[in-house]
């Protein structure tokens, strides 16, 4: 049998085509496209962006001024010319509502951001080096976190006193330990891995290491961090309001808000009612958002 | 619930029938064909091998016989007859009682297919107590019957303890007392020795050839490894891209192959006795097809030497090829006929490496606190030429590994001296200056981790190129990324793709690449090709050698694997439990007289060729732990040639059995020579 | 295993003279002068002074300290600025009706999170699976006033079942229950998605392992596999995240026990810190820091008892 050319030729194994393989890794444009595909993520998303457009454009919104007090109108239920009722000062419930989510999507998304460069910052120094600074780094950190989160919280308002500022700070401060906890955990083991290794042996600084080899490789579960501290920043904040040690009067804060109105519960429940379910659903749409970015992720 | 099939065809006659077996798996939306319409049958107490590199779907095989494929698995179709049933078809009442009685398996990573928190006793005792009715303690007594079967010492104690608390070896032995317990009719072994250390392979496969005899169960022994297969196997039937391309007796087969795939396979596994210097590794073209790749024609077409336009437009059927044997190629008469690789061997300049390049005088590494040590590497002296290629070969606990990391300096050294170029090595590798750092560089295992998978390769070989040289321009970079690119083969395409996009064969190149970035003197290759398919370890092995003549440059290469550093190898030296126990000339480290541990992993290789039984040297015993290194020669334990109370309390002394030949043990080369048999050099 | 657990028994030791150190520190910083805020702003000088004097808060920082440390190892723990009384008395007892609550809720919170979650994984990917999952995830961090005051607002108010404000319960289990139950709610709602996340997280991923596919190709029948393979293994992990939990559930009650009036020790550490009651906020906060590290180490304990791996290991 007649053999054609080309195995009469000697191979030396150069075509090597080898692309076009399964790849674990998908591009921008697809990372988007999962994300729209995904419920959980699509219903929390047009909840947030509905809140977040409200905090910035409630002036425009509002049906009433939320803190025009007119005494003549006091805990009246809700109607046609109040679609949430007045509280006890006879200001509108809708126009505070709605007006209530700015302080909380500002102290909110300034804390977590605070909280995850801390985090970030410290999980990768300590994660990389090890050492004795981590032997203590993380000592401090496990007895901080010995303690409720509330507890802290409180302990320290009651030092500085209750102002946004203070309030951002103390909830930054006390989420850096929690995210350098899951960065120091995600660069354990992207440390184990030889390109790590490589690119010692190639004479790349510490912080080069870090910053561009390392970080690239952990952003997706810092990612997701970031969604999850901020629904607990939006919990910590309102909380904080609620018990008096955060944003004060007249400010239409939803915490403070309930507060307040807790003592007219058994006659004017829409006081308080209406600014707990805005919370609810403005929490709800973060986890939604949160755990739909997870998914995606870790597809 | 349903009523069982009927038989199609003679299934009375085999103890497992496949027939047009298609499977394939949803991924993200698309749909990917796994095995394309695989047939074939295993005979009552027969072993068939069933052979094929990554991606050939073996393992899916496996699955669809136990029926426990994965949730994003579809049947498109086939039968799976068993036992007058067709198993795709049957409940999961009939299937539950035929697992674990009547078929059984085996599967590659015992120590996690053991649940840790049951112990082991308990775990084999539940098959007798669910498929025999036994009580408790008649279970117990079977099950430590069964575990003396599988030559576990001290079976009531095993029986108690938990599974991490056992050797791989021993876990594996349970795992075959489990499948065995219930005297099956077929039992699927899914690579039951990947994983685990040579002679610990040999163990095992030997106990597989001992309970055959006890048992007469049909087995299924998927492995990748045609050595393996070829010793263990009957009928051998070869899997590529999803497609049965041959299968036949394996004998026969393996001499005779009549498919263009297992002659490319079988051409290009390195043997102890090739040589770098006699020719290249023949290697097959191309790189493995993705998953789910599907041809309009033969799958093989793309990389087969003998393809033709028919080959390209239609399927091959399985075509008879001979006596009990069929072939999926038209052509398959023309096979025999396909010439090996002639081209010219990598030339190197000059057996005689005058300069000395590296030398390390008593190095020592030890892990551990103020509790408890671990020696990891004992004593060591050894010296590299330039332009040399050094081989260590050890098993896992040989120290080989944290050598090489001591020596590039990712890892402190505990006592001891290393020179490099005249110069003193002591810092670790982020001390040192960028001279000695772009003259010594590594090449590590795994293709996958080595790169970072967030940077493309344009990005990775440009840091190293910048890092690994002085005072040159953009241009001058980019020029160099080329030319790097050019030497390793990687195409112009390649460069602006992410490693994640990249076959395994790519990645290592790029790796490849990186290290001879500033074109080293010493290149420390740990494993470079112990992660990749044996048809793309060929290419790269090519590779590495053309690299080392055209830059006279050395490698310390280190590997498990015998055949691949004894055709790359200049000189070898053998390490056990931390030091080195034998070093020479490649040519005669792997030759009588030899250390006698040197001898056990020759002995333990399973080669296509086949082994005279009575050559093989077992060893005897688990391998210590290192905590607890024994005492006198620290082979004494396991060795098959122990001397006595010598060995147990003396030290070996270095005894030369040739030019540049040493090895550390206490009985002279005469006395070797005379009780080890001659092996003949194949080449 | 001794050793493990004396050398975590140290660690925590240590720990808590750190946490002590600074909550001492943490809590001089309070502002305002003692004196005054006890006195009030028409005291003279000369009295405020006295009063400060006879607290003994002249002295030096690191000698208060180590007057107020040595006080509490003994059981001494001080009087009450505000109350008058003896702290101990009044934390003591705050903490046992905080144990109650805790206890209560966790009892019923625990397994019943755990429970939806091992169904939730036995049930991947079906509708079962994700309507847990969904509801799971989207109650996290939902404040308890939020959920609290829904839940006033609809039984206690509404409906009128049960009553708005919670006292300590009598011995009679039904009195728990209209007691306890609705301040239990809102703790359900925080723990239910976390805890049962992680007992789904556990389950798929021993599900999914190489040693159930060991126990089902053994022929093993489902309950089997499940009991005695997969959740024996699933649970471990979820073990520590309720561990952790437990604490919270007795130091971390502020906002629950403000909400409902009960007399819980969370409301104490308010009360104390806005009241700048010092001896009581001391004694209070590091006594939660106690209890915390108490349940933590019993969790630790109990991990290494069901885990053979680091039991055995030398």
């Amino acid at each position: 049998m007649d053999l054609p050319e080309n195995a009469k030729e000697g191979m030396d194994g150069v075509e090597d085509d080898g692309v076009g393989w399964e790849s674990g890794r998908r591009g921008t444009k697809e990372f988007f496209l999962a994300l729209l595909h995904s419920k959980t993520f699509v219903a929390g998303a047009i909840i947030l962006v509905f809140w977040i457009v409200d905090a910035i454009f409630w002036p425009l919104i509002v049906p009433q001024d939320p803190e025009a007090i007119t005494p003549e109108i006091t805990l009246r239920a809700p109607s046609w010319a109040h679609l949430f009722g007045t509280d006890d000062l006879g200001r509108d419930v809708l126009s505070r509502t709605l007006a209530g989510a700015a302080s909380t999507l500002t102290v909110a998304p300034a804390a977590t951001c605070l909280g995850v460069i801390g985090g970030v910052l410290v999980g990768l120094f300590v994660g990389y080096y090890r050492g004795i600074a981590d032997d203590i780094v993380m000592r401090i950190v496990d007895s901080l976190l010995a303690f409720p989160l509330i507890i802290i919280a409180v302990l320290v308002m009651s030092i500085l006193g209750p102002s946004v500022a203070n309030v951002i700070l103390v909830i930054g401060i006390v989420f850096t330990p929690y995210v350098a906890r899951t960065v120091r955990a995600a660069v354990l083991v992207e440390r184990e891995r030889e390109y790590v290794a490589a690119a010692r042996l190639l004479g790349n600084s510490g912080l080069y290491i870090m910053f561009v080899e390392i970080l690239p490789n952990i952003s997706a579960p810092i990612a997701v961090e970031i969604t999850i501290r901020l629904g607990y920043a939006i919990f910590t904040a309102a909380t904080l309001s609620f018990l008096a040690l955060g944003i004060q009067q007249p400010s239409p804060d939803w915490g403070l808000t309930i507060s307040l109105g807790r003592a007219f519960l058994q006659i004017a429940p829409w006081e308080v009612l209406f600014p707990a379910a805005a919370l609810a659903t403005l929490i709800v749409a973060v986890n939604l958002v949160a755990d739909g970015l997870r998914q995606v992720l870790e597809e | 619930m349903s009523t069982p099939t009927p038989i199609i065809g003679g299934s009375d006659r085999q103890a497992l029938a496949i027939q047009g077996l298609s499977v394939s798996y949803l991924r993200r939306g698309k749909s990917l064909k796994v095995l394309n319409d695989v047939s074939f049958s295993i005979k009552p107490g027969e072993a068939y091998g069933l052979v094929g590199e990554s991606g050939c779907g073996k393992t899916t095989v496996a699955m669809a016989v136990m029926r426990y494929l994965a949730p994003n698995a579809r049947v498109d179709a086939g039968h799976i007859l068993f036992q007058e049933l067709d198993l795709l078809a049957a409940s999961p009442e009939q299937l539950r009682k035929l697992r674990g009685d009547r078929m059984a398996m085996v599967y590659q990573d015992p120590g996690s297919s053991l649940n840790p928190s049951l112990t082991v006793g308990r775990q084999i005792t539940e098959v007798y107590r669910f498929h025999r009715g036994f009580s408790k303690p008649e279970a117990t007594e079977a099950a430590a019957t069964m575990l003396e079967t599988t030559q576990i010492s001290d079976p009531a104690r095993i029986l108690r303890r938990y599974p991490h608390e056992l050797s791989g070896g021993q876990q594996q032995r349970v795992m075959f007392a489990m499948a065995l317990a219930t005297n099956p009719d077929l039992l699927v072994l899914d690579e039951p020795t990947t994983g685990l250390d040579t002679t610990v392979e040999a163990e095992v496969l030997d106990l597989v050839s001992q309970l055959r005899t006890k048992f007469n169960a049909s087995i299924l022994f998927i492995s990748h490894n045609l050595g393996i297969v070829a010793r263990m196997c009957e009928r051998v039937g070869v899997l590529y891209a999803g497609r049965l391309v041959e299968e036949g007796p394996s004998r026969d087969l393996f001499s005779h192959p009549k498919h263009p795939y297992t002659l490319g396979l079988l051409r290009c596994v390195p043997r102890p006795g090739m040589r770098k210097n006699s020719r290249p590794l023949d290697s097959i073209p191309g790189s493995l097809p993705p998953l789910g790749f599907e041809a309009q024609g033969c799958v093989y077409a793309v990389r087969c030497p003998i393809a033709r336009p028919r080959c390209r437009q239609e399927v091959p059927p399985s075509l008879p090829a001979g006596d009990q044997r069929n072939s999926r190629c038209f052509y398959h008469d023309g096979v025999s006929q396909i010439p090996a690789n002639t081209s010219a061997a990598a030339t190197t300049s000059g057996e005689t490496h005058q300069r000395t390049l590296l030398h390390i005088e008593n190095l020592n590494k030890s892990y551990g606190g103020r509790d408890y040590q671990v020696a990891a590497v004992t004593d060591v002296s050894i010296e590299l030429g330039a332009g040399e290629v050094l081989g260590l070969v050890g098993e896992s606990g040989s120290g080989k590994s944290t050598l090489a990391k001591c020596i590039v300096g990712l890892v402190e050294i505990s006592q001891g001296k290393i020179r490099f170029d005249g110069a003193n090595l002591a810092e670790p590798a982020d001390w040192r200056e960028m001279d000695l750092r772009r003259k010594m560089q590594m090449v590590f295992q795994n293709p996958d981790t080595a790169l970072n998978p967030s940077h493309s390769v344009r990005r990775i070989l440009r840091r190293a190129a910048k890092l690994l040289s002085k005072g040159q321009t953009a241009a001058e970079i980019e020029g160099r990324i080329s030319s790097l690119a050019a030497a390793v083969r990687l195409r112009p395409q390649h460069l602006d793709l992410r490693p994640t996009a990249l076959s395994g064969g790519l990645k290592q190149r790029v790796a490849i690449a990186r290290a001879f970035a500033g074109s080293p003197a010493l290149v420390l290759c740990d494993e470079p090709t112990s992660a990749l398919d044996v048809s793309v370890q060929a290419a790269i092995l090519n590779l590495l050698a053309d690299l080392q003549a055209s830059q006279y440059v050395a490698y310390l290469f280190i590997s498990h694997d015998l055949g691949v550093v004894s055709y790359l190898a200049d000189r070898i030296a053998v390490m056990y439990l931390g030091q080195v126990i034998e070093i020479g000339p490649a040519a005669d480290v792997f030759h009588p007289p030899h250390h006698p541990y040197t001898e056990a992993l020759l002995s333990a290789m399973p080669t296509v060729e086949g082994s005279d039984e009575t050559e093989r040297i077992r060893l005897t015993g688990p391998l210590p732990n290192p905590s607890n290194m024994p005492s006198g020669c620290r082979f004494h334990t396991r060795c098959p040639r122990f001397l006595g109370e010598v060995c147990r309390l003396r030290e070996p002394p270095w005894q030369q059995s040739g030019e540049g030949h040493l090895y550390r043990c206490h009985i002279p080369p005469e006395e070797l020579s005379r009780i080890q048999p001659g092996r003949q050099a194949k080449s | 295993m001794l050793r493990f657990l004396i050398k975590r028994t140290a660690l925590a030791v240590v720990t808590l003279l750190c946490v002590s150190v600074i909550l001492f520190a943490v809590a001089q910083v309070l502002p305002g002068d003692i004196g005054r805020a006890i006195l009030g702003p028409w005291a003279t000088e000369q009295q405020v002074q006295a009063l400060d004097h006879q607290l003994g808060v002249d002295r030096p920082l690191y000698i208060r300290y180590a007057v107020w440390f040595s006080g509490f190892v003994r059981g001494e723990w001080g009087t009450s600025y505000l109350l008058n009384r003896p702290v101990a008395a009044i934390t003591l007892g705050r903490l046992g009706n905080s144990i109650i609550l805790g206890g209560f809720a966790l009892c019923l919170i625990v397994p019943t999170s755990i429970g939806f979650g091992v169904l939730a994984a036995l049930n991947y990917g079906k509708w079962v699976d994700r309507c847990i999952s969904i509801v799971g995830l989207s109650v996290i961090a939902l404040p308890e006033f939020v959920t609290g005051i829904i839940v006033l607002a609809v039984f206690a108010v509404g409906l009128g079942w049960l009553p708005a404000s919670s006292h300590v319960p009598t011995m009679n289990p039904l009195d728990w229950f209209r007691q306890l139950l609705l301040p239990s709610i809102p703790l359900m709602f925080i723990l239910f998605g976390y805890i049962s996340r992680m007992a789904r997280a556990g389950t798929v991923d021993s599900l999914r392992s190489n040693y159930v596919r060991t126990a089902i190709l053994k022929g093993l029948p489902r309950r089997t596999v499940i009991w005695g393979h997969v959740l024996r293994n699933s649970l471990l992990p979820t073990i520590t995240v309720v561990s952790v939990q437990t604490g919270y559930l007795v130091g971390g009650l502020v906002v629950t026990e403000t909400l409902f009036s009960y007399p819980g020790i969370g409301k104490l550490v308010l009360d104390s810190a806005i009241g700048h009651d010092l001896p009581v906020l001391q004694a209070t906060v590091l006594l939660v820091a106690v209890v915390y590290m108490i349940l933590m180490l019993l969790a630790d304990i109990l991990y290494t008892l069901l885990n053979p791996r680091i039991r055995l290991s030398s």
